[in-house]
């Protein structure tokens, strides 16, 4: 393992980014910050600028006017950096698979390492991904 | 002056939707505000005229996972209106406590987040931690955090166990004791006074012209309620005060949010202690040709759906007008003249949720060519193979 993925994994600080979903995912992951979850006794920190995350959590079912930015933003982190897809949007588009503003589902334009289903997942199943997203890198099967 | 203009967003770190905001200033007042959508339309309206009468009520929860109650809640509002029938007693109280149930959530999931605005991390944290009691609460009479799937067109998918209600009630208790607490700590926290009071004021005449709903109107001294002024559900045979205050500042929304959470528990109460036996569904088998609308007092004001039937298995038209449609562009009314950093709170006064409204069409009324149905399927299949090389995805 790279020196950089070993200090990432210290603590991941994620950025979370909504591409056209119902709000119940980024309730969810906010809710992790909150007092009864409290992932940042893990490290783990909500960061407000793409260029400090180590970790993009991804949710929603991709639509046309925000995957583009998306894209951009994927391209605009700092490498080596993990993505989890968050959701059952994220995962599959799951029922708005059939809409003419969702054409593509997200995995296809960015590389995602973990995906996490539940619509939404609950803050325990959010924690249990990032938790397996740790295991990954450690084992050196993440697609960096 | 010069005029600078600063965008906020579509991906800013306050905001947990994308969406954008253009503010022109002239050194740090406001002297205007544009806002742009549609980074989270999903085309709910078209798909739910693809699925079954049954299936959309799935789909409909998904228009927003805060209001996840009130569209499903006014969507079978209006297919029981097509036909009409009449819904089950016990289905309608039950009904009206996960709506309130929902309600209590939206309201401390609002404050929460006007804390975290404020720079006020401790309220952030001390309401989502109440919150996940009420959480707790429907997780135990639905068996989900959000997204309850309760509602189906003619009554209610599940009943409520009666071993469940005495487990609820206390915890309501429970819930109500903390947050007296905290009510005294946010209404007379002297921080709070000096960020929110005399900020952002929506007048009467502004409120009514602008036709504010919820919260938001109520908060200017408009009493509009939809459970008042047109009883749905339960509500008519349970004793609840409208909140109503005048000043309609950011700290009389706060005020109104708070003290209908309070109310919102009194319902919840009233309803477990009358609720009566019987069925819980009506039991539609076919819905007629014709037309039926539904509405609903949402969290963050009235809800509207517009359904069409035909008389097969699935809508013709399906309309969607969510609260913050309305809601939205009282802005233009209460931001200009403030300061910059007064901004992001004035925006979230009105619990803005940008998922339900965006159900936008745009015509171009310039242009003289008409397509066809055909022509459009064709435009469209072109666009996403466009989009789809652009992206890279074979």
């Amino acid at each position: 393992m790279s020196i950089k993925l070993k200090a990432l994994l210290k603590s991941p600080w994620v950025f979370h980014l909504s591409t056209g979903s119902c709000n119940n995912c980024d309730i969810e992951i906010l809710d992790c910050l909150t007092p009864r979850f409290d992932i940042e006794r893990f490290g783990m920190l909500l960061v407000g600028s793409i260029k400090h995350a180590d970790v993009l959590l991804i949710t929603g079912s991709g639509n046309r006017k925000s995957m583009e930015r998306a894209k951009r933003l994927y391209e605009q982190m700092p490498k080596p950096c993990l993505v989890v897809a968050v959701g059952e949007c994220a995962l599959s588009r799951g029922m708005f698979i059939h809409s003419y503003n969702c054409p593509v589902p997200i995995d296809k334009v960015i590389p995602v390492d973990v995906y996490i289903p539940g619509c939404p997942p609950k803050p325990e199943a959010i924690i249990a991904g990032i938790v397996k997203l740790i295991e990954k890198v450690k084992k050196g099967t993440a697609k960096k | 002056m010069e005029k600078t203009i600063i965008p906020i967003g579509p991906y800013h770190p306050l905001q947990e939707e994308p969406e954008f905001f253009m503010l022109t200033v002239e050194g740090e007042k406001v002297v205007d505000i544009e806002v742009r959508i549609g980074y989270n339309h999903r085309g709910i309206e078209k798909l739910s005229e693809m699925k079954s009468f049954d299936q959309s009520t799935f789909l409909i929860e998904r228009i927003c996972g805060i209001c996840s109650t009130s569209h499903p809640f006014a969507y079978t509002r209006a297919v029981e209106d097509i036909i009409p029938v009449e819904v089950p007693e016990r289905a309608k109280y039950i009904r009206t406590i996960i709506a309130e149930g929902e309600r209590i959530h939206s309201h401390l999931l609002w404050l929460g987040l006007a804390g975290h605005f404020l720079g006020y991390n401790t309220v952030y944290m001390w309401v989502w931690k109440l919150r996940e009691e009420i959480l707790d609460v429907m997780e135990i009479l639905t068996g989900n955090r959000n997204s309850y799937a309760m509602f189906k067109p003619g009554g209610i998918r599940r009943d409520i166990k009666s071993e469940d209600i005495p487990v609820v009630i206390k915890k309501m208790d429970s819930i109500v004791s903390t947050l007296e607490m905290l009510k005294k700590a946010v209404i007379d926290d002297p921080v709070i006074h000096a960020r929110t009071k005399g900020i952002g004021i929506l007048s009467k005449e502004d409120a009514i012209n602008y036709c504010a709903l919820g919260p938001t109107a109520r908060a200017s001294g408009v009493a509009r309620d939809v459970r008042k002024d047109s009883p749905y559900g339960a509500y008519d045979k349970i004793e609840w005060d409208m909140i109503v205050t005048h000043n309609g500042d950011v700290f009389d929304k706060l005020v109104v949010r708070i003290l209908e959470v309070f109310e919102s528990i009194k319902i919840i109460k009233n309803c477990f202690l009358n609720l009566p036996g019987g069925e819980i569904d009506a039991n539609i088998k076919d819905i007629p040709p014709g037309e039926g609308i539904g509405f609903i007092e949402a969290p963050r004001g009235e809800c509207f759906h517009y359904v069409k039937s035909d008389g097969t298995n699935r809508p013709v038209r399906h309309k969607v007008r969510a609260p913050t449609f309305m809601n939205l562009p009282t802005c233009k009314a209460t931001i200009i003249g403030e300061y910059i950093s007064d901004a992001t709170i004035i925006l979230a006064a009105i619990d803005p949720c940008y998922c339900c409204t965006e159900r936008m069409t745009v015509c171009n009324t310039k242009r003289k060519k008409i397509y066809t149905g055909k022509d459009l399927i064709k435009l469209s299949r072109e666009k996403t193979e466009i989009l789809r090389n652009k992206m890279g995805v074979k």
